[in-house]
């Protein structure tokens, strides 16, 4: 805040006669802030998840300042973070695009020491341990590229240094989507993508750095290869794995592939497609028009994705002040209750509990029984009173993660097998 | 004379200027970073042939192009057929020219809608229990739904077809409206059958219309990577796929490359339609 109002008074002072800057400095500070705030606009960008109109509006409510926000595809996202520093001040990406803009230097480092709730975050986001019991899964672990050396600091550090590169946001754990009505069976392993049974009634996702981590699951299941690490293949890994979907692609296995949310609701509420990748409030949407879709737990675990803010590189003064104003408030609750009744985590659960009702955070983060109706945050009804959350508790589901979203070494390699195999 | 010459270089500048900064330089532009190199994150000045090797030697490219030039050589014919009966029809069946042009206005009805809604609207027609294979099924055509209708190559042509039929039909009939039509009735005074006529005076007339329609397709269809992507649900690839893949992986050399060699193999082929008809004679 210091920064802020020295800023103020310098520019005033600049514009206006030394009268008018005595009196402003004879204002109490708080109501600078106020009024200083409310022509702050801070532009945001990132994938459709988190980048709510929603939470635009209620930060003008609660913090005073201007959030623009732009959504755009995780390609498009990877890019401009890359690419056109300038465009934005707050970046909310994904850990794998983290790891791969990280190095360009458009983005600066956190000071956790000015993030009120950082104690609070889930080990996952800290340690890279939900509990202390958990195994660190494969994939890029967000802790993993969490946190760096210093403000500019370029390589990332495995410890919690005090300078993190993504205040985690939103995650979540990813599975199999299916309809049970079509399928009239158990569903239980990864393998099933795969399996004749489903033939021309499956699909995946046509982005290459989750697609692929979708196909390890599937080639583990199958028995075929135990990878190392599946975020990170060589290029015979990569090669065996796409050589077991080239050939099934080629058998007619696949109905269609997908890259955006809206069109896997379209395959699945269609029937085109009875398996296939899929995130979770698609499977929302399906049901919500009367589809039975289930988002099937599976035996492997799940592949798993985390989303943070980070801060333009470029972003100094009352704008930067603004920026860690609004990353507290973020983690102060109501976002994450906003979220988490639609299905994804927060980073700071515990503040999330007292933005939503006890059968809301029953239901969706302790895997009890809905006690009566449950709606989103824009009043649709989403599940039934007596409905269980697929997978179970917040728990259940993210300690069964077996990866994370990931950007492999060999990523170049990978997206041109890629190619080849949506060529083939 | 010197004055004329003046005159002249003033009056073309205003049109040179225009296609020197936004098509001359943009393609340079494309050109020079073909050559580049590029990091994960980053591109950087370079003069280097990797692009090149790297798209020349893989069997990829030579599949992916061949695909492109299989879905622009099927919608050519069929657009042409479909455009040119209908042209037909318009310039030589209908006889007032209050109905040809409004028939002709009918025809471009559908291209008061994006282009994208006119393809998507296809998917839940298409669909496995969409409106075509329950038809079918109630009709008792079928047994099982047709899974060829959608996501597959059959639909790719089709969308091709309805989007760019129109880009046949107005050139063609307007060559066709330009035929003196005392030509058709030496044609038939000296004997000829309409097939004849047809074959040997329409035909010949229309080549400059035909040329310029199937320039339209032709570029429409090498360039295009929307309606391949919707249309085969992401299952096939075209030119206009790899560079977009390419540009969403942040690979703008390698995709400024593809777009070297996309660009140049559709002038060949523009050039090499354009030595078989003079258009410029004709119009």
């Amino acid at each position: 805040m210091t920064t802020i109002s020295k800023v103020r008074y310098s520019r005033r002072s600049l514009l206006k006669a030394g009268g008018a800057a005595v009196a402003a400095a004879a204002l109490p500070a708080p109501m600078v802030w106020g009024q200083e705030t409310k022509n702050i606009t801070l532009r945001q960008f990132g994938t459709g998840v988190s980048n709510l109109n929603e939470v635009a509006e209620k930060v003008k409510e609660d913090l005073g300042f201007t959030l623009e926000m732009t959504a755009l595809d995780s390609d498009s996202v990877t890019q401009r973070a890359a690419t056109q520093p300038d465009s934005f001040d707050i970046a909310d990406i994904e850990y794998w695009i983290c790891k791969k803009v990280w190095p360009t230097g458009n983005l600066q480092a956190m000071d956790t020491s000015k993030i009120a709730n950082y104690d609070k975050i889930v080990g996952t986001f800290r340690s890279g341990k939900l509990t202390p019991e958990s195994v660190i899964a494969q994939g890029t672990a967000p802790h993993t590229v969490g946190f760096t050396t210093g403000v500019d600091g370029k390589e990332f550090v495995q410890e919690e240094s005090g300078w993190m590169t993504l205040i985690p946001t939103i995650y979540n754990a990813d599975t199999l989507g299916i309809r049970p009505d079509l399928i009239g069976r158990p569903i239980s392993n990864w393998s099933e993508l795969l399996n004749p049974e489903f033939k021309g009634k499956a699909s995946i996702l046509d982005i290459s750095s989750i697609g692929i981590m979708d196909m390890a699951m599937v080639v583990e299941s199958m028995g075929e290869y135990k990878y190392p690490d599946k975020g990170n293949m060589t290029k015979e890994e990569i090669d065996l794995t796409l050589g077991i979907f080239t050939e099934a692609k080629q058998n007619g296995q696949f109905r269609a592939f997908w890259k955006s949310f809206d069109e896997s609701v379209n395959l699945m509420a269609s029937g085109e497609v009875v398996i296939q990748s899929m995130w979770s409030p698609a499977i929302t949407a399906v049901r919500s028009q009367g589809i039975p879709c289930v988002y099937q737990p599976l035996e492997e675990g799940y592949r798993s994705w985390g989303g943070g803010i980070g801060l333009s590189a470029s972003l100094s003064g009352m704008e930067l002040d603004a920026a860690y104003e609004y990353i507290n408030w973020y983690l102060s609750g109501w976002v994450g209750g906003f979220l988490m009744r639609q299905g994804y985590y927060s980073a700071v659960p515990e503040t999330s509990k007292n933005f939503m009702s006890e059968d809301e955070w029953g239901f969706w983060f302790e895997g009890k029984p809905a006690a009566g109706d449950i709606t989103n945050p824009f009043g649709q009804v989403m599940e039934k009173a007596g409905a269980v959350r697929d997978g179970g508790s917040f728990y259940d589901r993210m300690g069964a993660v077996a990866c994370w979203n990931a950007v492999m070494d060999e990523n170049q390699y990978m997206v041109r097998k890629w190619n080849e195999f949506i060529a083939a | 004379m010197r004055n004329n010459s003046v005159i002249g270089w003033l009056l073309a500048a205003p049109l040179s200027l225009v296609l020197l900064v936004f098509l001359v330089a943009p393609i340079v532009m494309i050109v020079v970073v073909s050559f580049w190199g590029a990091t994960e994150w980053s591109i950087y000045p370079a003069f280097q042939f990797d692009n090149y090797a790297f798209l020349l030697t893989s069997d990829v490219t030579y599949r992916v192009f061949l695909n492109t030039l299989k879905y622009a050589a099927i919608t050519w014919a069929c657009t042409l057929l479909i455009g040119f009966t209908v042209a037909y029809y318009l310039a030589f069946h209908i006889r007032s020219l209050t109905w040809q042009v409004a028939l002709f206005l009918l025809c471009t009805i559908p291209f008061l809608t994006s282009n994208i809604i006119r393809m998507i609207s296809w998917i839940p027609f298409l669909g496995r229990n969409g409106i075509a294979n329950s038809t079918l099924i109630s009709l008792g055509v079928i047994d099982e739904p047709l899974e060829w209708l959608l996501f597959s190559d059959f639909s790719v042509i089709l969308a091709f077809v309805h989007l760019y039929t129109l880009f046949m039909v107005v050139p063609i009939f307007n060559t066709m409206m330009r035929i003196d039509k005392s030509l058709i009735e030496a044609a038939a005074d000296a004997g000829a059958s309409g097939w004849q006529t047809l074959r040997h005076v329409i035909i010949p007339l229309t080549k400059p219309g035909i040329m310029i329609g199937t320039i339209f397709v032709v570029a429409l269809v090498m360039g295009d990577f929307i309606t391949v992507r919707f249309m085969s649900g992401s299952q096939s690839a075209n030119v206009g796929r790899m560079i977009q893949n390419d540009i969403g992986l942040l690979q703008y050399p390698s995709a400024a490359a593809t777009a070297v060699i996309l660009l140049v193999t559709v002038l060949l082929l523009i050039g090499t339609l354009l030595r078989f008809v003079d258009i410029r004679k004709e119009l």
